[in-house]
């Protein structure tokens, strides 16, 4: 078993899609989770507020140090993403396939290291 | 008695199926290539003196386990996996013949994964199943070795934190997934068969090595049309391999091949491989790419060539692939019919002005129809464009000649 970050997408600036569409996109979002549980492959999961809203925090010289808005100086940017379980990338990309249909963006699927042996 | 050459030859041949084997045995493509290298040394080192063992392959397999054992335990046994396939080893049988062919179908799999680039896929299946060195892929593509040996760390290394799995893809997958295991033998195919630069003969070995892997992916997979097609593609193609250089190692077209010069056995393989392909009935663009060579091949001479055939064929590889490069190559075949301004017509509306194949094209229409200083300036555009000296000098002899008809 291997665990992937699943991010989606999305491009800053562009025209927000439709309330209608928008409605769509959070059922079928939903939809997805559950199914994701139900397969045992769900760990964490979750949408973003937009960039904007985030806050930066660095260490210098032992002073902390505090900057409005998202580090990435990208137009791309994440919306949301999930945390999965899956047996390998195969599977991982059959969840990715769902996940960019059901969010009407790009996803983009990462593995986590695995954890240091103690 | 074996000396360095035959075991170069057998590790050519065998290295692809020992590396599958071990690394379905150990799951890690490191622990696998390393100890079957490690076996071949083993072999250069004996086989000269006490000759080669009754089965080479065998003793490849399992002197490569062994070493990938005693570094497993050297090193202290990593993960569980690994403990796994020490244990199972040491109750070890031979590998049955169906084990090994699924072992290098999903090793094949494993290399052409559409989550790596195809530059990756393309040096992994190089050096993974078709057993090249990382230097000679680095010389057929004409990168340094240490950029090769770049490419194929980084791909290796993806495999491994992604887990691409080591698996034949179920049916419902395979489409999709055998994609690019066609495109990556094809690629490798015309990089050698084109070879636009760099040596023409160390390039050319890279056209036989996908010619190889095209007959190994057709043993693995018989019932798959567009595999038997894809071989069928490369072997009519490469039938033509002496006809398609002349002496100063200049480029000859199609039309203008010395046709004694082909290779009758290689077309009647082919030929026979379409055949098969049309019984079936499950066309691909493979088998139509194909099919288009089986019938140039069919003609004895340029103007014996059956134009309408390759015409209709052209419209059935259209369905499969839209492609302004196609739409270029059935107006050239609609002309040959005799169709000249509707073959003009359709090409006019291609938009392909970078291409100087293009201009050339044009320039023999406009010259068919009597246009002649439409067909010169063609011609001259033509030659503008490419960066061949020889064609540009043939091309260049068309736009006088078109001229001089005109005056």
């Amino acid at each position: 078993m291997s665990q992937y970050l699943m991010s989606v997408y999305y491009v800053e600036g562009e025209e927000p899609l439709p309330d209608e569409i928008m409605q769509e996109m959070y059922a079928d979002t939903d939809a997805l989770n559950k199914k994701m549980q139900e397969a045992g492959a769900w760990v964490f999961g979750g949408g973003l507020h937009t960039p904007d809203t985030a806050t930066v925090v660095r260490s210098e010289d032992g002073e902390f140090l505090t900057t409005d808005g998202p580090f990435p100086e990208a137009k791309e940017q994440i919306g949301g993403f999930w945390i999965i379980e899956a047996e390998n990338l195969d599977a991982a990309l059959d969840w990715a396939s769902q996940a960019t249909v059901a969010c009407r963006a790009p996803v983009e699927i990462r593995p986590f290291q695995d954890e240091p042996a103690v | 008695m074996a000396d360095d050459r035959e075991i170069a030859e057998i590790f050519k041949r065998e290295s692809g199926r020992a590396v599958a084997t071990l690394v379905r045995r150990f799951g890690d493509i490191d622990v696998a290539e390393e100890a079957v290298q490690e076996a071949f040394v083993e072999a250069v080192r004996r086989w000269p003196e006490a000759g080669a063992p009754p089965s080479p392959a065998g003793w490849i397999i399992t002197t490569a386990k062994n070493r990938a054992i005693d570094r497993l335990r050297r090193e202290g046994l990593r993960d569980d996996r690994q403990t796994e396939a020490v244990r199972l080893l040491d109750h070890d049988e031979p590998e049955g013949i169906e084990i090994v062919e699924d072992d290098q179908l999903r090793l094949i799999f494993t290399c052409c994964h559409p989550a790596l680039a195809v530059t990756a896929q393309v040096a992994l299946t190089l050096r993974l199943i078709a057993g090249l060195q990382t230097e000679e892929i680095a010389r057929a593509f004409l990168v340094s070795e240490t950029t090769m040996a770049q490419r194929l760390v980084r791909a290796k290394r993806k495999i491994k934190a992604a887990n691409i799995p080591y698996r034949i893809p179920g049916d419902a997958e395979l489409p999709n997934r055998l994609k690019p295991v066609l495109a990556v033998i094809y690629l490798v195919y015309n990089e050698g068969h084109l070879a636009t630069a760099g040596d023409h003969l160390i390039r050319h070995d890279v056209a036989d090595e996908a010619v190889r892997l095209a007959r190994l992916l057709a043993d693995l997979m018989p019932d798959e049309p567009e595999v038997i097609g894809l071989l069928a593609l490369l072997l009519l193609t490469e039938s033509r391999q002496q006809a398609r250089t002349g002496t100063a190692g200049e480029l000859i077209r199609l039309p203008d091949q010395d046709r004694t010069l082909w290779d009758r056995s290689l077309i009647d393989e082919g030929q026979e491989l379409v055949r098969i392909c049309l019984r079936r009935n499950h066309p691909g663009p493979y088998q139509v790419q194909a099919a288009i060579a089986a019938v140039h091949s069919d003609a004895r001479t340029a103007a014996d060539t059956d134009w309408s055939q390759i015409v209709t064929l052209y419209d059935q590889l259209l369905q499969f692939a839209t492609s302004p490069i196609v739409k270029l190559n059935r107006a050239i075949a609609l002309a040959e019919t005799g169709k000249v301004s509707d073959a003009l017509a359709t090409i006019d509306r291609l938009d392909l002005g970078d291409y100087h194949l293009f201009h050339a094209t044009r320039g023999d229409m406009l010259e068919r129809l009597g246009r002649a200083d439409e067909a010169a300036a063609a011609y001259a555009t033509a030659a503008e464009l490419t960066a061949n000296t020889a064609e540009k000098t043939h091309l260049r002899n068309r736009e006088q000649q078109a001229l001089g008809f005109a005056g």
